[in-house]
């Protein structure tokens, strides 16, 4: 049995369901992109002051051509992330401004350098099985900032990618870098290598870039993932089930203004919900609250049958600590049980606020360890024991049957080293085991190959770019010598 | 006693602006000078509430809820107050808002909610807001400060742009402006010729006393 965990009971699931789409009908949305006004009011919404009103029937209509699975592939073509069903992935958080810095421990800008060597430990560790564009390199113009990171996790990854723009242009600029890497526009939406995060504005409120970006990604045919973030009694109702409400009323108009600007396109129910802590008017993250909300938000899409992404094993810590440890391995846990296909969120630290390389290693093995818990208790044999208990007699020796040996390896998950099972008294810190791993990971990483088609084309479309702000260089790439600056 | 300051100062830690309101009007008929009904009754209980928000007693939404009961009690004396001609030491303008192409709101809005609740006058102006916009409002309202949070580095810049924006409407000399937000740095601030950077809400409050010295009436219970 795959263990599960669901927080709603059905009636309480139908009550969710019945607000949200009452919102959308009765309170509305506010849209900003006028073309996703005139979609909409073409599809028989009212339009009322950049307020959006959304029929019952409209929304289930465009529910109804939602995909309810898709994969993201690698670079090999491989599908190697299944969206749909209760299949769980991780990946690490994403665009963080600041790193926590390996040598020192104390956070600080982050750098190309950074986010190289965070692509490279993510290649390697098999708990991600995707990328994400996980830094904001400061070392760029800003105004490169998000296209540069997806440049990067290209140029160092084999993995599929969960990324997001932070405007128009960019996103199109990202398109451009997507589609030189996989061969073409065409390729791209066949076997789609990356999928974009859109946030609406809590409340209620599909900005105009947001909205805009829905339906850029839809007619490109390239996954959209929504990540609606209420906040619990600051932007949002202070109850759990009223977020989960509006978390639902959020992704439902999205998905409305997405399927009508193409029918069919890939989308993900998901979000990064938290509280509002009361005291520091911070947004924690490591909340156990946050994790229900996670949970109920993506039982609500389930429902429906959707694709779900979540924000989890993130920790409020600011240091790598016993805080970052419980937060992270818990959330993971609870992710995980409540069978959300895409968890963002690993190696995070102050409130979204600082990455980790370090902390993202040690969230590796809490990863594993939840992995470990939804394959479940399972028989593996037609007696339990009895069989095994017929062999050794009562004073058995399980070390010595060939069934211990033929499958300790499914039964037990082997942590790396960063778990410390030595016994050893003088075992180092938890920091230094996981900064070691992360440099024996760091070496044994071995850059894609990558065809000089592609590599002359990634470059040609971020050198236009880059030179257009200014830098004739990219920084943290050995340019291929047949192009010429 | 001609006014129940107790009673009054209790309306401001319960956060009742109902109460409020009718303990000042109340007040006014006793023939209590307004000011004195601020400094000794309802001033003194903000400054309860914050020192109790300071202990981790009392939370975000009561701060809110006595801020309002603070406004109800002001909106009845402050017409007083000015026809008694009497001159509230004022505590300062401050127009606030986030920059252009950033829509980042709570801490703005925190920001200006503790600042309020300190006494301060807040004109916010929003998300999304142009450097021209910030200008334009410091000098409609002769403001003393002027805040601009960003939470994107993208749109970081547009503080220097309100700074520059200040500058060119020749007002830089007579407003102070403070900067906050994620991403941002005092470092940061620095760079962009700004006149103060704060962490959090709290901190920006001292920030904006310090930048004014002199002191609300309010505070000098
Ligand atoms: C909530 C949130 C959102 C919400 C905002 C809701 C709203 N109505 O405000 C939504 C979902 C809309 C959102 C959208 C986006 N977000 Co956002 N968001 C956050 C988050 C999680 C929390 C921000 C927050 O409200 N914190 C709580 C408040 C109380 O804290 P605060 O804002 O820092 O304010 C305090 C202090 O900074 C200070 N302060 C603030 N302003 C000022 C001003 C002055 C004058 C002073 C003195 C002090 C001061 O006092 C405040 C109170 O204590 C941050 C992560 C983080 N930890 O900051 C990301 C974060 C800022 N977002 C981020 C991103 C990338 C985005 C998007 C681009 C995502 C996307 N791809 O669509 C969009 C941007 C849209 C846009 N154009 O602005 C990144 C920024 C990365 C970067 N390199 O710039 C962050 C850091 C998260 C991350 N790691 O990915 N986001």
């Amino acid at each position: 049995m795959r263990p599960k965990l669901e927080l709603l009971d059905r009636d309480l699931l139908a009550r969710i369901l019945d607000e949200a789409f009452e919102i959308l009908e009765v309170i509305g949305t506010k849209v900003g992109a006028p073309e996703a006004l005139d979609l909409l009011a073409s599809a028989g919404a009212r339009i009322e002051g950049g307020v959006a009103r959304l029929p019952e029937a409209l929304v289930r209509r465009t529910l109804q051509s939602v995909p309810h699975e898709f994969f993201l592939y690698d670079r090999t073509g491989q599908p190697t992330v299944h969206y749909g069903g209760d299949d769980v992935h991780f990946d690490p958080g994403s665009s963080c401004l600041n790193i926590l810095d390996g040598e020192t421990g104390q956070p600080r800008p982050a750098m190309t350098a950074d986010l190289v060597r965070m692509v490279q430990v993510t290649e390697m560790l098999p708990q991600y099985a995707a990328q994400a564009t996980a830094l904001v390199c400061n070392d760029v113009p800003s105004e490169m900032g998000d296209w540069y990171r997806l440049l990067l996790v290209l140029w160092y990854s084999d993995k599929p990618i969960v990324t997001g723009a932070f405007s128009v242009p960019t996103l199109r600029t990202m398109f451009d870098l997507l589609a030189a890497d996989s061969g073409g526009m065409a390729v791209l939406q066949e076997k789609p290598r990356a999928i974009f995060d859109v946030c609406p504005s809590p409340p209620l409120n599909w900005s105009a870039f947001a909205s805009q970006n829905m339906i850029e990604l839809a007619r490109a045919g390239v996954p959209a993932e929504i990540v609606s973030m209420p906040l619990a009694g600051a932007t949002a109702p202070v109850t759990l089930a009223g977020a989960v409400v509006q978390h639902a009323a959020e992704c439902l108009a999205g998905i409305c203004i997405h399927q009508l600007a193409k029918a069919g396109a890939p989308v993900v129910w998901g979000g990064a919900p938290a509280i509002f802590d009361m005291s520091t008017g911070n947004t924690p993250m490591g909340a156990i609250e946050t994790a229900m909300l996670d949970m109920g938000c993506a039982q609500v899409g389930k429902s429906l049958g959707l694709p779900t992404h979540g924000y989890l094993v993130a920790s409020d810590a600011r240091q790598i600590d016993a805080q970052a440890g419980l937060e992270s391995g818990s959330s993971a846990l609870l992710g995980a049980l409540a069978g959300i296909n895409m968890i963002s969120g690993a190696g995070m630290l102050d409130f979204l606020a600082c990455h980790s390389i370090e902390k993202l290693v040690i969230d590796a093995d809490a990863i594993a360890g939840a992995q470990r818990l939804i394959g479940g208790i399972e028989p593996r044999s037609e007696k339990l024991a009895l069989d095994m208990f017929t062999q050794t007699g009562i004073h058995g020796d399980f070390l010595k049957l060939k069934e211990t040996r033929a499958l300790f390896r499914k039964e037990q998950h082997f942590p790396s080293a960063v778990i410390d099972r030595s016994g050893d008294s003088n075992v180092s810190g938890i920091l230094t085991r996981a900064r070691q791993r992360a440099d024996e990971l760091v070496a044994g990483y071995q850059r894609p190959a990558i065809s000089p088609e592609v590599e002359t084309a990634l470059v040609t479309v971020a050198l236009r770019q880059a030179k257009a702000s200014g830098l004739d260089s990219l920084p943290g790439i050995e340019l291929p010598a047949v192009v010429s600056r | 006693m001609l006014g129940d300051f107790a009673a009054m100062r209790q309306s401001i830690f319960d956060g009742a602006p109902e109460s409020a309101a009718s303990l000042a009007k109340q007040a006014l008929v006793a023939g209590v000078p307004p000011l004195e009904a601020i400094d000794q009754g309802f001033a003194p209980g903000m400054a309860d509430v914050g020192e109790q928000y300071a202990q981790h007693n009392m939370f975000l939404p009561d701060m809110l809820a006595s801020a309002e009961a603070m406004k109800a009690a002001m909106s009845v004396l402050e017409p007083e107050l000015k026809r008694h001609g009497e001159q509230r030491a004022t505590a300062g303008t401050v127009v606030l808002g986030t920059t252009k192409g950033d829509i980042h709101e709570i801490g703005k809005t925190l920001v200006g909610t503790l600042l309020t609740a300190n006494g301060f006058k807040v004109h916010d102006l929003g998300v999304d807001v142009a450097s021209e916009e910030f200008a334009a409002k410091a000098r409609e309202l002769k403001a003393d400060i002027v805040g601009v949070s960003a939470l994107l580095t993208t749109t970081m810049r547009g503080q220097k742009a309100v700074v520059e924006a200040l500058e060119r409407a020749g007002l830089r000399s007579s407003v102070k402006v403070i900067v906050g937000g994620a991403p941002v740095t005092r470092r940061w601030a620095e760079e962009i010729g700004a006149d103060g950077y704060a962490k959090d809400a709290v901190s920006a409050v001292t920030l904006v006393k310090d930048l004014l010295e002199h002191r609300f009436a309010l505070d000098s219970r």
